[in-house]
């Protein structure tokens, strides 16, 4: 059956853990291989204070949604999943999608945070790469072997960011746009149509 | 012993066979991690609607059933006893693939569980540390230097390449405790598997929902996280490797997925 790809490494149940995480707020430090992996523990202790705040599921995802806004680059996810047709769009389409991308991501990986319960992240390697910093991780999730999750991190915003994450070598931020790509298409290329349905999926 | 001896001899003629069949077509590898290339697709999104709709039907409520009516520790134990017996083809596969080492480590691991951990049910070679054991043929093929091919999506199985669809092939016939066409009784190892996926589907099913039923083009989805996923495996801890990885989306985000070198994770 097609869930060959979940047996030997269950990476894609981090997909969970995963855009959530990619946000991360910094204070105005140099942005260093230490820096980097300081902030993924951060972001870490972040997604499990929300955790344990014990709250309703969805005042949980309005709390995962201010850490993807605060800690991750939105803006630059959101015109990277978008494509092509970011080119396109006028300035105000673009806004409206990235808001709308914004609450579908934090629904989407939101709604999965019990898989994130108990979990527990380890620094590998931090280290300098074209675009940013990469960090390697360990993830342990409760009853599961261990899996390798990396981050993306930069400065190019303007303030230190998380812009993606890779989880067992799924770059979620391709996923995304991939899933994007194929709503776009379904719609017949309507952008305007994408942005309406998006405010409401995940 | 003779066993294993039988099961060299298949494997040195199935495999000569395998790397014929699976020379030809490009080496997406060296390409980059999420380059597709899949001229069947028409073929494959047939049998990805024909094994949804067998998910659907069947596996997926057999699967939420098994994990809802076995408790935890015995799925986990099943899926361990099924993984124990898998354990004698993957030492052949690490042999093949000049790794001695592992090997040994795959052995001494089957051995292990295989004695204190009851027939495989339970892990105590975890405990003793000793690593695990991840491969099979398609990692044996890539090893050699056989092109990943074309992407294949098979019948009851899901997302494949032409390269690892003929390690399936093989690696039924080089576990010597696996799979005995002619004597079903014996096919003890391919019973287990079926049943650690089913395992699997279960504990992941929000996960794997998501992905064929939550998405608006599930084979596509499926097929990028396969062959990224299955490509990160391959490649190991190699540095170099992942040093080609991650291209920068600052540069510009507009660019179209064939020529963005976000393309190209693992090349260089």
């Amino acid at each position: 059956m097609p869930s060959k790809l979940f047996s030997r490494r269950s990476f894609v149940s981090t997909v969970c853990v995963g855009l959530t995480a990619l946000a991360l707020p910094l204070p105005a430090l140099a942005l260093t291989e230490a820096r980097a992996a300081s902030l993924v523990n951060e972001v870490v202790n972040e997604i499990n204070r929300v955790i344990a705040s014990g709250k309703s599921e969805s005042a949980m995802i309005r709390d995962f949604e201010k850490l993807f806004v605060r800690y991750g680059d939105v803006p630059i996810m959101a015109r990277y999943a978008l494509g092509p047709d970011a080119r396109t769009a006028s300035p105000a389409q673009l806004r409206s999608f990235t808001q709308a991308f914004q609450g579908y991501i934090s629904r989407k990986y939101g709604k999965r945070f019990r898989e994130f319960i108990g979990g527990e992240v380890t620094v590998k390697t931090a280290r300098k790469i074209k675009a940013g910093y990469e960090v390697k991780t360990s993830v342990k999730l409760q009853g599961q072997a261990p899996f390798d999750v990396t981050f993306l991190v930069s400065d190019k915003s303007g303030k230190d960011k998380f812009f993606n994450m890779f989880i067992e070598g799924v770059n979620l931020l391709l996923t995304e746009r991939t899933e994007i790509g194929s709503m776009l298409d379904r719609r017949k290329g309507d952008l305007n149509a994408l942005i309406r349905d998006l405010a409401s999926a995940g | 012993m003779s066993k294993f001896s039988t099961s060299f001899v298949r494997v040195s003629l199935v495999s000569l066979i395998a790397i014929l069949a699976a020379c030809t077509g490009p080496a997406p590898e060296s390409d980059g991690g999420s380059r597709v290339h899949d001229p069947y697709e028409n073929t494959n999104r047939s049998i990805h609607n024909f094994n949804r709709g067998v998910d659907k039907a069947l596996f997926r409520p057999a699967a939420k059933g098994y994990v809802t009516v076995v408790p935890r520790p015995m799925v986990n134990s099943f899926n361990m006893f099924a993984e124990n017996l898998s354990l004698p083809g993957q030492a052949v596969d690490y042999l093949l693939q000049g790794k001695p080492k592992e090997m040994g480590t795959t052995l001494f691991r089957f051995v292990v569980n295989s004695t204190v951990g009851f027939a495989g049910l339970a892990d105590p070679a975890s405990d003793f540390e000793i690593p695990r054991a991840d491969t099979d043929f398609g990692e044996t093929l890539h090893v050699w230097g056989v092109a990943e091919g074309p992407y294949l999506e098979l019948p009851l199985y899901g997302p494949s390449t032409a390269r690892d669809a003929v390690g399936v092939v093989v690696n039924l016939f080089t576990n010597p405790v696996d799979f005995a066409p002619t004597r079903p009784i014996n096919n003890l190892g391919l019973y287990a598997e079926v049943v650690r996926r089913l395992g699997d589907r279960g504990l992941y099913s929000d996960t794997v929902d998501s992905i064929l039923y939550g998405s608006s083009d599930s084979y596509a989805q499926l097929r990028l996280i396969y062959l990224q996923n299955r490509r990160f495996e391959l490649a190991g801890d190699d540095e170099d490797a992942y040093l080609g990885l991650y291209t920068d989306p600052y540069a510009d985000p507009g660019s179209t997925a064939v020529t963005d070198p976000y393309e190209d994770p693992y090349a260089e």
